[in-house]
């Protein structure tokens, strides 16, 4: 007994690590954090590009890592309801727990698209918040980024100005790119798009495309025949140039759309390393946006 | 005539004709008047809009910093229900007892025909930054049952949690999740056999993640011991222990599992069970009483695979649960029959046990919406060690306590998902639980979750 307290008390002052470790829930947090934290900070990305983030179980895996974790850097706004209150509370991490300065929503820091008017499931799985896929608007990324850097200067003091400047040169960067990929997609404004699920609302709204509809008949509800033929009559009756999809959502329901309508469907990345090019958050928007302008 | 009849008619036409010119244009006139105020307003609204939209994307700021979490259902605290319910056939068996176990009552399962569980009705919220509370009342026909009732911190740190109140043990596998939660619609014959239906604890609860990567948890728990095996003893001290360790982790994006190992001790006072006597004026129903130590160790298993971590479209499930239990202790029995040898409740010497057993299962996500699953489940009527002389002379040899039989069953179930908050299933069985009994069991059952998302266990 008194062996096992003692490996017990080695075990517990083991991580001994002087990196800011960051638990971010999604890719886009993680490669924000990065961009901001360089080399001082260790990230673990909770989920990759090919998950559906509403979808995900709150694994051992996770839990370990969120003991370990001084920030967790999340989106927020419900999007994390199914599986992270579960994790934090199952970690026993007090820094990481909501209300404290470890617990970390992006969607707080930006004004959130389609906030329901009436919360009824018979509408779906609608978001009391507001749809949470902020990240495919790059400007949110530049609000969340500086409340982020902020948080983690607060956390790790000693690079508190580290993090400050790695924002500022970060920002500038993204101010130029951001008037780089307006100008790229200025000929799409107006195209009419049908998206699978309401995980684009926010790059459409950044480009001025219009979603002409979705796959999905309800938010989280799987998309079924008699909706997808309504579809078919929709594009016919109003012309739709391209089918959007996620890595993670099944291509079925947008190949036999595509097939019938005669239009093309395309995946775009929707987070870091949700394709090739999209290694980082630059390349998230150069590949969205290239991807976007090859439509016909 | 003709003519002229015609000539009425066409003017009889052409007259109101005139008239509605005038009208039309006086119409068209209006429509465009209205078309010019609608545009005006429309443009105003969209100049209002505009400006409303445009300085919110920088300002939005929160009040709280970002450190707020958005609740489940945007209300708290977290409000959910679920509806759970079924048509079963089965059997008219009067006692459902697995043969060769001592009865450990629970919640029935065993209704025919078209029935209602328990209605759970679940409320929990973050009390303050350090503490979380929820409450699980079943509902059902003039009774509310507390099933949980506990309150947890989650500001100790260091890994280590403390739990405290009515809550569920965390021994086994199968043992912390809620039945709408299950894969099947019923309760493996193991769970049955050991608690009923959970282990519950009225008690504490303290939990220790280890700073790994790999997941390491321990736990230990003390409590009343009220539930079956133990029985309520009214005393001072401790009425149960247990202690527990998971280990768990991933292999690959596409793989996760979880591995544990636990240990429940508690004592029994007078825990009764039905037998017949050896009356020589005909058998009389006599409780069976058993005082003693009770010991369970529980091995479990969980391993899930999902493509690329992603279990919307296809997941595959596999569980499986191991239990060892050892009882120590007296046999007596009681009857207010005079001629009852059980009257007078005499003593009937030493009882000690030794039963095994488990189950295995398997769920099959295949498409979105649908699942299959398969389960077996055995038990070994295990080692009972007794004076037959004492024993036999007052309970009849033939009480299925006494059987050496292996119990065992087979399961199958089909359930469909609209989503995750509704579920309808299809299960059969071929449950020889019951010694000289073969029961092919059809079940056909809804659970329906209402309120807030409520993120479930792994």
């Amino acid at each position: 007994m008194k062996r096992l307290f003692l490996l017990l008390l080695l075990l517990s002052a083991w991580p001994a690590q002087a990196d800011l470790r960051v638990f971010a829930c999604e890719p886009e947090w993680a490669a924000l954090a990065k961009e901001l934290g360089g080399d001082k900070v260790t990230v673990y990305a909770a989920t990759h590009a090919l998950q559906d983030p509403h979808r995900i179980e709150a694994r051992p895996s996770l839990i370990a890592r969120a003991r370990n974790a001084q920030l967790v850097a999340c989106t927020g706004a419900e999007l994390e309801a199914g599986w992270l209150p579960q994790v934090l509370r199952e970690s026993g991490n007090a820094a990481i727990q909501p209300g404290r300065p470890g617990y970390f929503e992006a969607a707080q820091f930006v004004a959130r698209l389609e906030i329901p008017a009436k919360i009824d499931r018979s509408e779906g799985d609608v978001h009391a918040s507001g749809n949470p896929h902020i990240q495919l608007d790059p400007r949110n990324l530049l609000a969340v980024a500086a409340p982020l850097a902020q948080r983690m200067g607060e956390l790790d003091a000693a690079s508190a100005s580290f993090y400050a400047e790695r924002h500022k040169a970060f920002a500038d960067r993204m101010h130029a790119a951001i008037a780089r990929w307006e100008r790229e997609a200025a000929g799409l404004r107006g195209m009419r798009v049908i998206a699978q699920h309401k995980s684009f609302s926010y790059l459409f709204n950044w480009l001025g495309l219009v979603e002409a509809g979705t796959l999905e008949p309800k938010p989280g509800i799987e998309p079924g025949s008699a909706h997808l033929a309504q579809l078919v009559a929709q594009a016919k009756a109003q012309p739709v140039r391209l089918i959007v999809r996620t890595p993670f959502d099944s291509p079925r329901p947008g190949e036999w759309l595509a097939e019938r309508s005669g239009l093309r469907l395309a995946t775009l990345p929707f987070t870091v390393g949700g394709s090739e090019r999209a290694q980082d958050l630059f390349g998230l928007f150069d590949d969205t946006i290239a991807r976007l302008r090859a439509a016909p | 005539m003709h003519r002229m009849s015609i000539f009425a008619f066409a003017a009889s036409l052409a007259l109101p004709a005139a008239a509605a010119d005038e009208d039309l244009k006086a119409l068209r006139e209006e429509i465009a008047q209205m078309k010019k105020t609608y545009e005006q307003r429309i443009e105003a609204l969209e100049q209002r809009l505009a400006a409303a939209e445009a300085p919110k994307e920088k300002s939005q700021s929160p009040q709280d910093g970002g450190t707020r979490a958005g609740t489940a259902g945007g209300f708290n605290p977290e409000v959910s229900l679920i509806l759970q319910g079924q048509y079963r056939r089965m059997k008219d068996v009067p006692e459902r007892n697995i043969t060769g176990y001592w009865p450990a009552g629970g919640h029935g399962g065993d209704e025919r025909g078209f029935s209602v569980d328990n209605s759970e009705l679940i409320v929990s919220a973050n009390i303050n930054p350090y503490f979380r509370g929820l409450l699980n009342v079943a509902l059902k026909d003039g009774e509310a049952e507390v099933e949980e009732a506990w309150f947890q911190t989650l500001g100790l740190g260091n890994g280590f949690t403390l739990k405290g109140g009515r809550f569920l043990s965390g021994i086994g596998y199968i043992n912390e999740h809620h039945p709408h939660a299950w894969d099947f619609a019923d309760a493996p014959l193991m769970t049955k056999a050991l608690f009923g239906e959970h282990y519950g604890q009225d008690g504490l609860q303290l939990k220790w993640v280890a700073p790994t990567d790999l997941f390491m948890e321990f736990g230990a728990e003390i409590g009343r011991g009220a539930g079956f095996p133990g029985t309520d003893r009214n005393q001072n001290g401790v009425g149960a222990t247990s202690l527990f360790a998971h280990v768990g982790g991933d292999v690959g994006r596409s793989h996760a599992w979880r591995a544990g190992l636990s240990w429940l001790t508690t004592r029994a006072k007078n825990r009764e069970a039905h037998f017949e006597d050896t009356d020589a004026a005909g058998p009389n129903e006599v409780e069976g009483l058993y005082s003693g130590r009770s010991r369970t160790w529980i091995a479990d298993f969980v391993w899930k695979w999902a493509p690329e971590g992603n279990p919307k479209y296809r997941n595959l499930k596999l569980q499986a649960e191991l239990f060892r239990r050892t009882e120590d202790g007296d046999l007596a029995c009681a009857s207010g029959v005079a001629t009852s040898p059980c009257a007078g409740s005499p003593a009937l010497g030493n009882l000690n046990t030794r039963q095994t057993g488990g189950y295995a299962q398997t769920v099959w996500q295949f498409m979105p919406r649908w699942r299959v699953g398969y389960r077996y489940d055995w038990l070994n009527a295990g080692s009972k060690r007794y004076d037959p002389a004492t024993v036999f002379a007052a309970l009849d040899p033939a009480s299925a306590y006494f059987a050496r039989y292996r119990p065992m069953r087979h399961t199958l179930m089909a359930d469909w998902s609209l989503d995750e908050f509704s579920r309808l299933r299809l299960q059969f069985a071929r449950d020889k639980s019951m010694q000289g009994v073969t029961d092919n069991q059809v079940t056909l059952q809804y659970i329906m979750s209402l309120g807030a998302h409520g993120a479930h266990k792994f």
